[in-house]
């Protein structure tokens, strides 16, 4: 089995993880609770890599991250490295690409807290942030969760952006998927089979768990 | 330092329905304040308004010293700043914490202890809000809001959401627990028999303005205007003393007069009766399942379209509303003595 590569893509995701729940629970908060009228088109550019072709999305990443692009300027000018073809420019990447798996779950689950115990929170004199802290995330943290959970998993598994941005560079762009493709490509149908299952069995686990978890929850206060 | 509320604002829903509330309420003198109204006045969106949970879209709201909301001043207090504990229709209990914690939600250390003691609710401390009683999720409601040391405390329908056994127990125990907070408060309702068991002063909404605003009985004897009279619809509230109880039956004295009701269980001090349930005769009628049967002067004679409405003196004041078609054919004139006939179960007793 082709360890370098899993790692990779644990590392990966793992950190696309923790980028998207930084950014994502300010993002998902606004989603939730803001009357703004132009609302729905922040809604429609989030949820835009859900319908998007993995290679056209890659292909405008490329081209904005790109040595000649102000993004790709910056970053040179910065660093002194590229983004295209490395490690970070894969993770910029994954967090575009699966933005919509972990926002759009915890929009749900925030939406469903009940507005009046925000209220409610606020009129004890509880500031908003220690409100949301104190409120609005443990009731919705298998929301949470869930959202962590997906944008884990999705990124396990992406291959076509991976392929634009990142290339096959074996230990710093080469994932998991790319190295089945690299298996299947080369008739070593043996070693695909072990890392495929390898992938299958890890997936079906995390999400049973994520299920029984949401369920025990739910059961605690209702 | 004035020790007064004073709101003047204005709001205009999406739907064109104004809410443009006047209202003053000198807190010393008032405890309790009732905000009365039908269904659809704007109480709801007026004691939001007070909260700072919205924000009116113009006018002031001024609280002792301190401005909550001016327009013109350009001041919009957040929720936060005001102090204000708001209890919500269902009691926006948080269901991810124990009753202890949901009263320790926003209280310093002692103090919550204290409160849960105060309220009864220390043997349920550990309880998730969804395993207590509705009437036990209102004392944890009230605990935490008075936690976290309100300056006022704002209510909407606080009763509302009980069965109709438990709202008859806990009206008393909130008029109770309400005035040992020591915090002026304003209940939001719509319904007659609690504004006169939990208010001082009353202050009645009707198409998102304020009507009429004084004592409880005053408001209900002397209704400023015929909306107000037919919002408030309860032209009789009368101080009572218990007599005698057996029998399921209660007697109350007024005034020298004396009246049978049915016994609520509760100690009354007030009794009422809707003019629409005092019917009048010429004579004391025999055989009749009635049980009050007062002897009465007619004060006086009004008539109000189909309805005449009377006032007459029984040793106590009395308002009757009988159809103009009747005081016709009974001729009844100012000064006429005749009888005042209620039954038992018209008469409705309150603490």
């Amino acid at each position: 089995m082709d360890w370098q590569a899993i790692w990779l893509s644990v590392r990966l995701a793992a950190s696309t993880t923790a980028i998207l729940l930084a950014a994502g629970m300010p993002l998902a908060y606004w989603l939730a609770f803001s009357r703004r009228r132009w609302k729905f088109l922040v809604e429609a550019v989030v949820a835009l890599p859900l319908v998007l072709p993995p290679t056209v999305l890659g292909f405008y990443i490329l081209l904005a991250i790109g040595p000649r692009s102000p993004v790709g300027a910056v970053y040179a000018r910065l660093t002194g490295g590229m983004l295209p073809f490395s490690f970070q420019g894969l993770l910029l990447a994954s967090v575009l690409y699966s933005l919509p798996f972990t926002v759009q779950p915890i929009v749900s689950a925030f939406a469903a807290v009940d507005g009046k115990l925000l209220e409610a929170s606020w009129c004890l004199g509880i500031s908003r942030l220690a409100t949301f802290r104190r409120v609005v995330a443990p009731l919705a943290l298998p929301g949470i969760a869930t959202g962590a959970i997906l944008s884990f998993a999705h990124t396990m598994g992406e291959f076509g952006v991976v392929l634009m941005v990142g290339g096959n560079i074996a230990g710093v762009t080469r994932t998991v998927s790319i190295s089945i493709y690299d298996q299947a490509q080369a008739l070593d149908y043996a070693a695909a089979a072990r890392t495929s299952i390898f992938l299958l069995a890890v997936s079906f686990t995390v999400l049973a768990l994520t299920y029984a978890l949401q369920r025990r929850f739910w059961w605690r206060f209702w | 330092m004035a020790d007064e509320l004073i709101c003047a604002c204005r709001k205009r829903r999406p739907s064109g329905f104004e809410v443009d509330a006047n209202l003053r309420i000198e807190l010393a003198e008032s405890p309790v304040t009732v905000l009365f109204g039908p269904s659809g006045a704007g109480k709801t969106t007026l004691l939001r308004l007070l909260a700072g949970l919205e924000q009116a879209d113009s006018g002031e709201i001024r609280f002792r010293d301190r401005v909550w909301y001016s327009s013109a001043r350009n001041v919009r207090l957040p929720p936060q700043q005001r102090r204000a504990g708001f209890l919500f229709q269902d009691y926006a209990l948080f269901p991810h914490l124990t009753v202890a914690r949901n009263v320790g939600y926003a209280a310093r250390p002692g103090r919550q202890r204290k409160l849960l003691e105060a309220f009864g609710l220390a043997k349920l401390a550990a309880e998730y809000p969804r395993a207590i009683s509705g009437g036990q999720q209102q004392r944890v409601a009230l605990a935490r809001a008075l936690a976290a040391e309100p300056a006022l405390l704002l209510l909407d329908e606080p009763l509302s959401a009980l069965d109709a056994a438990t709202r008859g127990r806990v009206r008393h125990e909130l008029r109770r627990m309400l005035i040992e907070g020591g915090v002026p408060s304003i209940v939001v309702t719509h319904d007659r028999v609690e504004a006169v068991a939990l208010g001082d002063r009353m202050a009645v909404m009707v198409d998102g303005r304020i009507r009429q605003e004084g004592p409880v009985d005053e408001v209900f004897r002397h209704p400023a205007d015929a909306q107000v009279a037919e919002s408030v619809g309860m032209e009789n509230v009368l101080p009572v003393q218990v007599v005698d109880r057996q029998g399921g039956l209660i007697t109350v004295d007024v005034g020298g007069a004396r009246l049978e009701c049915l016994d609520t269980g509760v100690s009354p001090t007030w009794a009422c009766i809707r003019a629409e349930d005092v019917s009048l005769a010429r004579h004391t009628p025999e055989a009749s399942s009635v049980r009050n049967r007062l002897p009465a002067r007619v004060v006086s004679v009004l008539l109000e379209g189909p309805l005449a409405r009377m006032e007459l003196d029984c040793g106590f004041p009395l308002v009757a509303a009988i159809t103009a078609q009747s005081a016709a054919d009974m001729n009844l004139q100012t000064g006429d003595l005749i009888y005042a006939v209620v039954k038992a179960t018209a008469v409705h007793l309150t603490a």
